[in-house]
């Protein structure tokens, strides 16, 4: 069967095998993210060198579009400052909310594969678990 | 085989496999002219005019009332309250008799089972008066030991409250049975109808309910429009649950007299078209027939029920028997979330419900946090099945877990 569905193989291998889904045991910080409604629940584990996320996992029960979303978004804020997390992030809930343009939509490198969930409004919630969690973390630490 | 989705202009013009059902099912025509043809022909604010229109009006909402009464086997008609759906009048039966027969060191028995909206009303009952929330387990398979029931009911024991038809697992329950434990006991009992209205041929005297609460919109009619039936000399007794205009006698500035039931307990103008769409509702269901809406709904889901069996990968929550599910089969996918196998569904045009179902207690007890749940109506066909299953046998590949073979 044609697979009309929106799963291509960016998420299906992101959420079958996940780069960043282990413990992290002496994290700097650790944040529990959940959408109530639909039982997602991930931790959100961070370490924090100055201004830099030097590494992050996390680990958790959830859709294969919260699960994912949260790998994807490991492997792009790994290394980077804080502040640009941020911004990708805030560029990452444009992109749901079917405001960014397709520059920005490029600039998410594979977080892109998930541009069609603003077409979703069920799964919003879902995509955006993990970016909503690193920015409370941030916020939090700041 | 006939064709009962040209009875349903949804069904008509939208190719959607609506296998929701437990959660609204679709309207026929019939239903659709009931409530239109009262708004076009007899409206009127019921129970207050004088004139020709609300004599017509009060006359037509008082039919349905009978025509309530004559479907579930009531004594008289004013045992028979509309509210809006079972939530209402499940909260109707908690803040009315719950809240004024409850006390410290009463018991309040409900069953694992529930719906929340047939448990959150007991929790507030116990939150508020002190007493004991107690529950009736049912086995892995869903089935229910009586003896262990029984075992549960004392002389502490106010109410039980049970699902006559599991929203989640399909299954009845033996209410009857229950209803005499209770009684044995001194409490009353609750059955809520939601889920077996739809299916199966009630009657609460046989049943020996003192209270069942079921919805229109699972039964073809109109949202909204929901029952409660209650046994006369409890609901005479009662103190109202909301009050203002149509409940009342006389009123004077500090005091007011109530009305009568069934009116004590209908607050506010009602929802007389959504009585009449119940009342077309009723009639097309008997219509086509309990017998004609078992075998159908037993033959597709049972149809459905084997031939996932032999697919890989999927577990069904419940009876092994397609004639205790009611047409409701729950289920779930090794490895994939229930979110995204309802997702696939919905990308080939098949209309599932994914999660707890509100029921979340119910699925913790058997060891499930979400799971996916198609649930066939006598209008559901062996096409809508082989869509349906086409559709799942497909999930796991889609999802990047290799092909599946059948077994």
């Amino acid at each position: 069967m044609e697979n009309r569905s929106f799963y291509n193989e960016i998420l299906t291998e992101h959420n079958i095998h996940p780069d960043f889904k282990h413990d992290i045991p002496d994290a700097d910080i650790v944040l529990d993210g959940v959408n109530p409604s639909c039982g997602d629940e991930i931790q959100l584990k961070l370490k924090i060198d100055g201004d830099i996320i030097t590494d992050g996992a996390f680990v958790g029960d959830g859709c294969a579009i919260s699960q994912a979303s949260t790998d994807i978004m490991l492997g792009m804020i790994i290394g980077r400052k804080k502040e640009e997390a941020v911004k990708m992030g805030n560029t990452f809930m444009r992109m749901i909310r079917g405001e960014a343009s397709e520059e920005e939509i490029e600039s998410l490198e594979e977080a892109s594969a998930l541009r069609d969930i603003s077409h979703m409004p069920a799964r919003v919630k879902c995509a955006m678990l993990g970016w909503r969690t690193l920015s409370e973390a941030l916020k939090n630490e700041s | 085989m006939k064709n009962y989705k040209k009875d349903f202009p949804l069904l008509m013009q939208n190719p959607t496999v609506y296998i929701d059902n437990a959660a609204t099912a679709q309207r026929p025509q019939a239903v659709l002219d009931a409530v239109n043809g009262f708004y076009q022909r007899h409206n009127a604010n019921p129970l207050r005019g004088i004139y020709e229109l609300s004599v017509e009006a009060t006359e037509d909402y008082e039919n349905s009332r009978r025509a309530v009464q004559r479907f579930i086997g009531a004594a008289h008609p004013e045992e028979i309250i509309f509210t809006r759906n079972t939530t209402e009048s499940i909260n109707l039966i908690a803040y009315s008799y719950g809240l004024s027969n409850v006390a410290e060191g009463d018991e309040v028995l409900v069953s694992i089972m529930e719906h929340h909206s047939g448990l959150l009303p007991w929790q507030m009952v116990c939150r508020q008066t002190g007493a004991k929330l107690r529950f009736i387990e049912c086995e892995s398979d869903g089935s229910l030991d009586l003896n262990k029931v029984e075992a549960l009911i004392n002389d502490k024991t106010k109410i039980v409250a049970a699902t006559q038809v599991s929203n989640v697992l399909g299954r009845e329950y033996p209410i009857r049975e229950i209803a005499r434990m209770a009684h044995k006991n001194g409490a009353v009992m609750v059955a809520d109808g939601a889920q077996s209205t739809p299916h199966i041929p009630v009657n609460v005297t046989e049943l020996g309910v003192d209270f069942f609460a079921f919805s229109g919109h699972k039964l073809y009619g109109p949202m909204g429009i929901g029952v409660l039936y209650g046994k006369e000399e409890l609901l005479n007794k009662m103190p109202p649950f909301l009050t203002g205009g149509e409940m009342i006698e006389s009123v004077a500035r500090d005091s007011a007299v109530y009305a009568e039931i069934p009116h004590k307990f209908e607050a506010g103008t009602v929802n007389a078209a959504g009585a009449v769409g119940l009342n077309a509702a009723i009639d097309y269901v008997k219509g086509v027939g309990f017998d004609e809406i078992h075998r159908r709904e037993f033959e597709v889901s049972g149809y459905a029920l084997d031939r996932m069996r032999e697919i890989d990968g999927i577990n069904i929550i419940g009876s092994d028997k397609a004639e205790e599910h009611n047409g409701i089969i729950t289920f779930t996918v090794d490895d994939v979330h229930p979110h995204d196998i309802s997702e696939i569904l919905a990308s080939d045009g098949v209309a599932v419900r994914a999660g707890h179902h509100c029921a979340q207690p119910l699925l913790k007890h058997l060891g499930y946090r979400a799971t996916v749940r198609a649930s066939f109506a006598f209008y559901n066909t062996k096409e809508d099945a082989d869509k349906f299953l086409e559709s799942i046998s497909t999930v796991r590949e889609r999802m990047g877990y290799g092909k599946q073979k059948l077994l």
